[in-house]
């Protein structure tokens, strides 16, 4: 046993992917499982792995964590990026599920069915440039901090981050509105832990593709 | 000002009645202003209140709370809820994730067509008995303790309780296999605070009917039917 947080979950984004940013981010290193067959699925379920039958898995400090809110919050307390208080914690957990929320839509969109993509696209862009990247804009901007919360790196901003990216991935100007979120995103690229993950080679897992679908298909087929 | 945290949602449960269960678990008390019209939730989204435009929305100690998992963990935090250190936070979150999952799918159900609302249920007994509640089932029985984390009353147990009555709502034998629970249930309805919560007259929503269903689309201006997953 290496002592390094073990992930199990598909060779690709999908819900860990959250989780390898913020690990990458608190500099802590990960082994990771891949799930390709059903086959593995049912066993580890049939071990007693999966509290919920479900994953992601983490396996952490003796534990064998499931539940990607409860897993990330672990290591958001556990390595400092949670704020210093209740208060601090209290907006850095709005702040995450707001950006959770529009990562849901881009987290099912590969799931779309071909004449529905269109819609969610636009859907993604709507929500993604009138509710979501507003409410960062303005807060960047009120308190003129580097950092979402307590002028300090949390777990607020690698979500952020990793949603600013991904949705650049489908609309690549969609920051043109919002000058704060592009410095930002260039600040956070130059913190080291997460520019090391944005370099080629690191955990950082690509945008899903046809193959991605169909395995998670495979594997979750009732 | 009252000094009280105030919940801002619809006259009913929906996404609201987790974080009233949690607040009357601790014993606060708690106003409510409740959404009736468009033009209410549109001044609403104008006064800049409501931070992704959403509700619901709790102010409590000078802020305007939104999400409800994070309100939820503000209160289990605030008032000892949580557990007494990160691990014991952990299954917390663990089991909380698990009865929300559960409970997200019962409160989908007004929203669904007619005919998405029969494979629904069953779609929900078959989560609850063969998913959910065994693990709940399996926890209390490994350490033999009246609560879920630490032996100690926590947002896990509150949680459970909430979830266990509204499965039973719909299928009133739900519990049958589950001695561990049945006790469970027994047990943290006693707790005077819940006790009280779970008297006539409190602030508990019933489950949600017609208008409920009606006024949340109104507001929202929400007209089509939500898909099941």
């Amino acid at each position: 046993m290496s002592g390094k947080p073990r992930l199990t979950y598909l060779n690709g984004r999908g819900r860990m992917e959250p989780i390898r940013w913020l690990l990458a981010a608190a500099g802590v290193e990960f082994d990771e499982v891949y799930l390709e067959t059903k086959e593995q699925y049912d066993k580890l379920i049939k071990d007693g792995f999966l509290l919920f039958q479900q994953v992601p898995l983490v396996e952490i400090d003796g534990m064998k964590m499931v539940q990607t809110r409860a897993i990330m919050s672990y290591i958001a307390g556990k390595y400092n990026l949670h704020g210093k208080d209740l208060k601090e914690r209290a907006l850095i957990d709005m702040y995450v599920e707001g950006i959770a929320d529009l990562m849901q839509m881009i987290l099912m969109f590969p799931f779309s069915p071909p004449d529905a993509k269109e819609k969610n696209l636009e859907s993604i862009k709507e929500r993604a440039t009138n509710r979501y990247f507003p409410v960062f804009e303005k807060v960047l901007k009120q308190h003129g901090q580097d950092f979402l919360v307590g002028n300090k790196l949390s777990w607020a901003d690698v979500q952020l981050m990793e949603a600013i990216l991904a949705v650049e991935e489908k609309l690549p100007t969609v920051l043109s509105g919002f000058p704060q979120l592009q410095v930002f995103k260039n600040k956070m690229s130059n913190v080291p832990t997460i520019k090391k993950f944005l370099q080629p080679g690191s955990p950082r897992k690509p945008p899903p593709d046809a193959h991605y679908v169909e395995t998670v298909l495979k594997v979750f087929k009732k | 000002m009252s000094g009280k945290p105030k919940l801002y949602y619809f006259n009913g449960r929906g996404k609201m009645e987790s974080v009233r269960w949690l607040l009357a678990a601790a014993g606060v008390e708690f106003e409510e202003e409740f959404l009736e019209t468009r033009d209410q939730y549109e001044k609403l989204l104008q006064s800049g209140f409501l931070l992704f435009q959403q509700v619901p929305m709790v102010e409590i100690d000078g802020m305007k709370m939104v999400q409800t998992r994070a309100i939820l963990s503000y209160i289990a935090a605030k008032y000892n809820l949580y557990g007494k250190d990160l691990k014991e936070r952990a299954l917390i979150d663990m089991y909380v994730g698990g009865t929300d999952d559960l409970m997200e799918f019962i409160s989908m159900l007004p929203f669904l067509s007619a005919e998405d609302k029969e494979k629904q249920l069953a779609v929900i007994v078959q989560k609850a008995t063969s998913r959910y509640f065994p693990a709940y089932e399996k926890v209390l029985k490994d350490h033999g303790q009246d609560f879920l984390v630490g032996n100690n009353f926590s947002w896990a147990d509150v949680h459970l309780l909430e979830a266990i009555l509204m499965v039973e709502e719909k299928k009133s034998d739900v519990l049958s296999g589950f001695p561990q629970l049945q006790a469970f249930k027994a047990r943290t309805s006693s707790i005077p605070t819940i006790k009280k919560f779970l008297e006539p007259g409190s602030q508990r929503k019933p489950v949600p009917d017609d208008k409920f269903v009606e006024t949340v689309r109104r507001v929202l201006c929400m007209y089509y039917d939500v898909k099941a997953n």
